[in-house]
């Protein structure tokens, strides 16, 4: 008898030695003439205990982890391919581990399960089940799916996916493009290179139920470069894709048309703004477009055109298959639906964890982040990447909640919480937020390109105690000029992690407290 | 310096290849660099002729992208993560070590053409923070250790 075993090839796995682990299985089975049969799954998103591998048993998957690779030889000897749980390293069944129990899991409902590139195991698993109901209704009606889906764009902006969706469905053109923007540069998030490595048809599928619904019959994945994985995972999917009729004439033997590409970026952060995305598609610099007009009505070369982020078109399918009720019932207030919250920074258990929007901050620091890696007290956390505000500890019970964030000067942005502990410095993080604006602003606005600079000179002014009250204000002051100057989120949101810093932490900048500062 | 006849034709190739594409540009110039490992100056006028843009235009797209070069860079390229996440698990020490060890800051290669050291800002990788990329090959929980075993290893 063959004994399945499951070694996830996910990028974060591997860099922790997954692929170094599946190696030495492969050679210790072969001299204990062990018949076994692995499975490159994805990552199952506990990723505090990758390189996590599984054993498939009649009760389910039983899990190991972390396996290191001078632990191959003892797992072999533990039986551990029998689904003998005798192991110190084995976690019991996956399906029952507290992590995963915890969380409800829509978008990322495959991932760590199939095989990301094995298209009969993603058709097994639900798989294209949304594009078939999409078939057979007209754009119209998709549209009004997603819309009462109450699916909001999940890169940040949170605009109602409907909404953009009806807009480019209403501008008549012969020509109109699907655009996904997997240009993931925020710090701490990851929830787009998961699914594009670990579950990639499901990004495909939303991309053809996108071009469905607004008539479009071409679509580019705009993926920046530091994911080489994902790229090749992506042009392998969308390879069998095609040979299976998923994409290219007459999809399914339906009238309709969409084929699609991988575009690599070249690492400009700003090219996430979809504008400057759309700029940079279209072989130039990635700078920011005026709006309006909105890119849903004259978008790349001109054309009406869906942005979409990868986790907004990777939750289409699910919202077809399922319906928008199914969807809106999760989530609170105006934010329905699931988030997959990213953890990472500074704790004991990072991962993926999707959750229904409303669980507080508290609970994914601590229920599920475990406290610090240190061992220290979390001090700030970072949510929505590198331009989302810092929130102190009062602040760890706001619930993950779009209005909720707002109300604090914060941002739920695309769901990566970065922690940091006690020994940080936030005067010297609120630098580098200026620092990475300069590095990364496309310089189109002069509060952007040039406030960047002056920004970290007054910090260091503060810092070195040089006229402090004069250059606290003009610090803010310089804040308010690129909220208000700047086209983009780059200029316009990159004061708020350096003002929270101020507000919540001015002692770091020896900056005695004052009673005024909330 | 002029191109190589061997560059020359590489770039023509690829130039010819995506004549008919739209948004040629940043294909092409990824095809450029990973073919020669960086996309020279004097591949410009090439480009402007068969494109029908500026030098001026080909120059301000290659500059914009920090992934494209206009010089050799060393054999093997490690980028340092800098961002938030892996700022909270200590980078700033890696990226310390890193220059110590390699006696080069950020964009310079050793003098035995080894190793190029880069800045990157996220590689997807934070919740193994902090985390630095070999080439493609991306490395998590990164200790001075393991630096010391990966620069070994691109000897």
């Amino acid at each position: 008898m063959k004994h399945k075993i499951y070694i996830p090839i996910d990028s974060t796995a591997v860099s922790l030695g997954a692929n170094d682990v599946f190696g030495a299985i492969v050679s210790e089975a072969k001299e204990r003439k062990i018949d076994i049969h692995i499975v490159r799954n994805g990552s199952r998103g506990l990723f505090w205990l990758e390189p996590l591998i599984e054993v498939e048993t009649t009760k389910g998957r039983l899990a190991f982890g972390p396996v290191n690779l001078d632990d191959v030889k003892k797992l072999f000897d533990d039986e551990f391919y029998l689904g003998s749980d005798s192991s110190k390293l084995c976690l019991g069944l996956t399906d029952e581990l507290s992590w995963l129990k915890n969380q409800e899991r829509l978008t990322f409902a495959r991932v760590g399960i199939t095989d990301p590139v094995d298209i009969d195991d993603y058709e097994e698993h639900h798989g294209f089940n949304g594009l078939k109901n999409a078939l057979k209704q007209d754009a119209q009606s998709i549209v009004k799916t997603m819309t009462d889906s109450g699916l909001r764009g999940r890169g940040g902006a949170a605009f109602p996916t409907g909404i953009k969706w009806q807009t480019v469905l209403d501008t008549p053109s012969d020509t109109k493009y699907i655009v996904c923007n997997a240009d993931e540069g925020d710090s701490g998030t990851y929830s787009d290179r998961m699914i594009m490595e670990n579950d990639p048809y499901v990004l495909i599928e939303g991309m053809i139920i996108a071009g469905l619904a607004v008539g479009a019959d071409y679509g580019y994945i705009y993926l920046r470069s530091e994911y080489p994985d994902a790229q090749k995972t992506l042009n392998k999917a969308i390879q069998t894709a095609k040979e299976k009729g998923y994409l290219g004439k007459n999809i399914l033997g339906s009238n309709h048309n969409f084929d699609l590409e991988v575009t690599k970026a070249a690492g400009a952060y700003i090219c996430g703004e979809e504008t400057s995305l759309l700029e940079s598609l279209e072989g130039k610099r990635g700078l920011v477009r005026y709006k309006p007009p909105l890119p849903a009505i004259e978008g790349l070369y001109g054309q009406p055109t869906v942005v979409n982020n990868v986790i907004t078109l990777a939750t289409v399918p699910i919202i077809l298959d399922k319906g928008a009720d199914f969807y809106a019932n999760y989530g609170m207030g105006r934010s329905k639906g699931t988030l997959p919250i990213q953890l990472a920074g500074n704790l004991k258990k990072t991962g993926l964890i999707e959750k229904a929007f409303g669980i507080s901050l508290k609970e994914l620091l601590y229920d599920f982040g475990g406290g610090s890696f240190s061992g220290k007290p979390i001090k700030a956390v970072q949510v929505g990447g590198p331009l989302g505000a810092f929130l102190p500890e009062h602040q760890f019970d706001t619930p993950l909640d779009y209005e909720k964030f707002s109300e604090i000067n914060a941002v739920v942005g695309h769901g990566g919480i970065v922690a940091f502990d006690d020994t940080t410095d936030m005067s010297k993080m609120a630098r580098y937020s200026f620092e990475f604006c300069a590095i990364e602003s496309c310089g189109k606005c002069t509060p952007c390109r040039i406030g960047s600079t002056r920004g970290m000179e007054v910090i260091d002014k503060i810092k070195a105690g040089i006229d402090q009250d004069k250059n606290e204000e003009l610090l803010r002051d310089l804040g308010d000029t690129m909220v208000n100057g700047s086209l983009c989120a780059m200029g316009g949101m990159t004061p708020s992690p350096v003002i929270s810093a101020l507000n919540f932490f001015p002692q770091d900048f020896g900056i005695e407290k004052k009673d005024a500062v909330a | 310096m002029e191109l190589s006849e061997l560059q020359k034709v590489t770039v023509e190739k690829h130039v010819n290849h995506f004549l008919e594409k739209p948004g040629a540009l940043l294909p092409l110039m990824h095809a450029i660099q990973d073919e020669l490992g960086y996309v020279p100056e004097e591949s410009y006028p090439i480009i402007s002729k068969a494109y029908n843009l500026s030098i001026a235009e080909i120059h301000g797209f290659v500059t914009f992208y920090h992934h494209f070069r206009t010089h050799p860079s060393g054999k093997n390229i490690l980028q340092v993560c800098r961002a938030e996440s892996c700022q909270a698990m200590g980078a700033e020490s890696i990226e310390v070590y890193c220059k110590k060890v390699l006696g080069i800051d950020y964009h310079e290669t050793t003098k035995d053409g080894s190793i190029s050291l880069e800045p990157v800002y996220c590689l997807g990788n934070c919740a193994c923070s902090p985390a630095v990329m070999m080439n493609e090959k991306v490395v998590g929980r990164v200790t001075t250790k393991k630096i010391d075993d990966m620069i070994e290893a691109s000897k």
